[in-house]
């Protein structure tokens, strides 16, 4: 009952919570002493971040870890790697668009080969990568255990993001909200959009990732279904 | 699975010594690449030793492609992979076996193409005499990253356009560290922390390899 409600109530919620964040961010916040009305484009810029890196990438590499670990492996978790891998890689191209917009107008290129923004582009392409490797291999099996060890080799690359801007002098602001003495430096309604701007985008990626491995189950029901159809045609055709 | 895996590494060097596709073609063509890409730079830059270090790197990386290629043609000839799993071979030790003997070609073509950087792109010899043991982990760190690559992708639909989709994107920080070395080491910076990355590097690969090849030999 509970998750049946859960279930129903994600898409509005979500919905609800994206559009405080555009009326919050659009109309309600003031602009930023230095950047002016730019700032608003950093209350979707993080959030979408936040999910690319670490929700729909951190759930695909755990999915995949799980595939692999003997007691967890089913084909579930395969397919729960894949779907997130995939919502991943359309928040990652977000990511990249939304934040070279924000570069063009502040650092005056759509580009730079800054430590952040060149990781994150490759962590795009390993993304692809993953998504390549599973049309490769036709096995479930075989591309299940391939892509998940394609996935938890690709997670190096989180944490060198994560860590780019600490590592390397990069053009990309280091940590806003939570710095490294663990001082918040953003307040007031600011904050707030920030923070409903990052719990709609998390929803939002749950959202996605449930339709998608609803329509992933369909997919392979109804491949099966076809198979079935077909070997029973054959069937018939060599009773006849 | 240290028995293992200098059998698998005497297998793989003894194949390449007797077919000399690493002499014969893979070696020319690092060379070809090398020559390219100075041409590729004009002469005003290609003759300035900052641009020898990334060029390569670069052709290094392509010359690894090639070499991953082929380790893992080697393990998919008819036959050999029922062998080793009728032998009962540790595949840690396979995978250990495997890194090594690429890393052995690697290293061949390294010092060559090092000449070349050398001649070519007027690279300091001093500075390049310094930056080997640099070289030398990088390459080796790319041999155990490709090993475990090269695994994934063999047999696969279109293997051979799959394998620099899925490492190039890995061998990136490789590059950045081992560019990095090898122009510190050309120019007097500090050399000691691409070092730790590198080795960080090539310890977790080869971590990642012995832990996971054998999940991959099962399928």
């Amino acid at each position: 009952m509970m998750k049946q409600l859960s279930q129903r109530l994600l898409g509005p919620v979500t919905l609800v919570l994206l559009g405080l964040t555009f009326w919050l961010g659009l109309w309600v916040t003031p602009p930023d002493k230095v950047q002016g009305n730019l700032v608003r484009l950093l209350y979707v810029h993080p959030a979408i971040a936040w999910v690319a890196l670490y929700v729909s990438f951190g759930t695909a590499t755990i999915a995949s870890g799980l595939y692999l670990w003997k007691r967890t492996r089913s084909l579930t978790m395969d397919r729960i790697a894949h779907c997130a891998m995939e919502v991943s890689v359309v928040f990652i191209v977000l990511t990249l668009v939304t934040g070279s917009i924000w570069g063009r107008p502040t650092w005056g290129v759509w580009w730079a080969w800054d430590a952040r923004l060149t990781s994150t582009a490759i962590l795009g392409v390993l993304a692809l990568g993953y998504l390549a490797l599973r049309r490769a291999n036709d096995d479930p099996t075989l591309r299940a255990r391939r892509s998940a060890v394609f996935a938890i080799l690709s997670a190096i690359n989180v944490p060198i993001i994560h860590f780019s801007v600490q590592w390397w002098k990069t053009l990309h602001q280091g940590a806003t909200v939570f710095t490294s003495s663990r001082q918040v430096l953003v307040h007031g309604v600011m904050a707030w959009t920030l923070l409903i701007s990052f719990v709609g985008f998390t929803l939002l990626f749950f959202w996605l990732l449930r339709a998608r491995y609803r329509l992933e189950v369909e997919r392979e029901e109804s491949s099966a279904a076809t198979l079935d159809e077909v070997l029973a045609a054959r069937r018939s055709e060599g009773a006849l | 699975m240290i028995r293992t895996a200098l059998l698998v590494c005497a297998k793989d060097l003894r194949i390449e010594a007797r077919s000399r596709v690493l002499l014969w073609q893979v070696v020319p063509f690092g060379v070809m690449a090398l020559l390219l890409s100075g041409l590729a730079l004009g002469p005003a830059h290609a003759g300035s030793s900052s641009a020898g270090p990334g060029l390569f790197y670069l052709v290094s990386l392509f010359v690894a492609l090639l070499m991953i290629n082929r380790s893992q043609g080697i393990e998919s000839t008819p036959g050999t992979k029922a062998s080793v799993a009728t032998l009962g071979l540790d595949p840690a030790g396979v995978f250990l076996g495997k890194s090594l003997a690429l890393a052995v070609e690697l290293w061949i073509t390294g010092v060559v193409l090092l000449a070349g950087a050398v001649l070519v792109l007027h690279t300091a010899l001093h500075g390049a005499v310094l930056a080997l043991p640099s070289i030398g982990v990088t390459l080796a760190a790319i041999a155990a990253a490709g090993t475990l690559y090269g695994a994934l992708t063999t047999g696969g639909e279109g293997a051979a356009t799959l394998l620099p989709v899925l490492t190039l994107p890995a061998f990136a920080p490789l590059l950045i560290a081992g560019e990095r070395s090898f122009s510190a080491a050309l120019h007097g910076g500090t050399l000691w922390e691409w070092w730790v990355i590198l080795v960080v590097a090539l310890v977790a690969y080869l971590a990642v390899g012995i832990l996971l090849y054998g999940v991959l030999e099962e399928s």
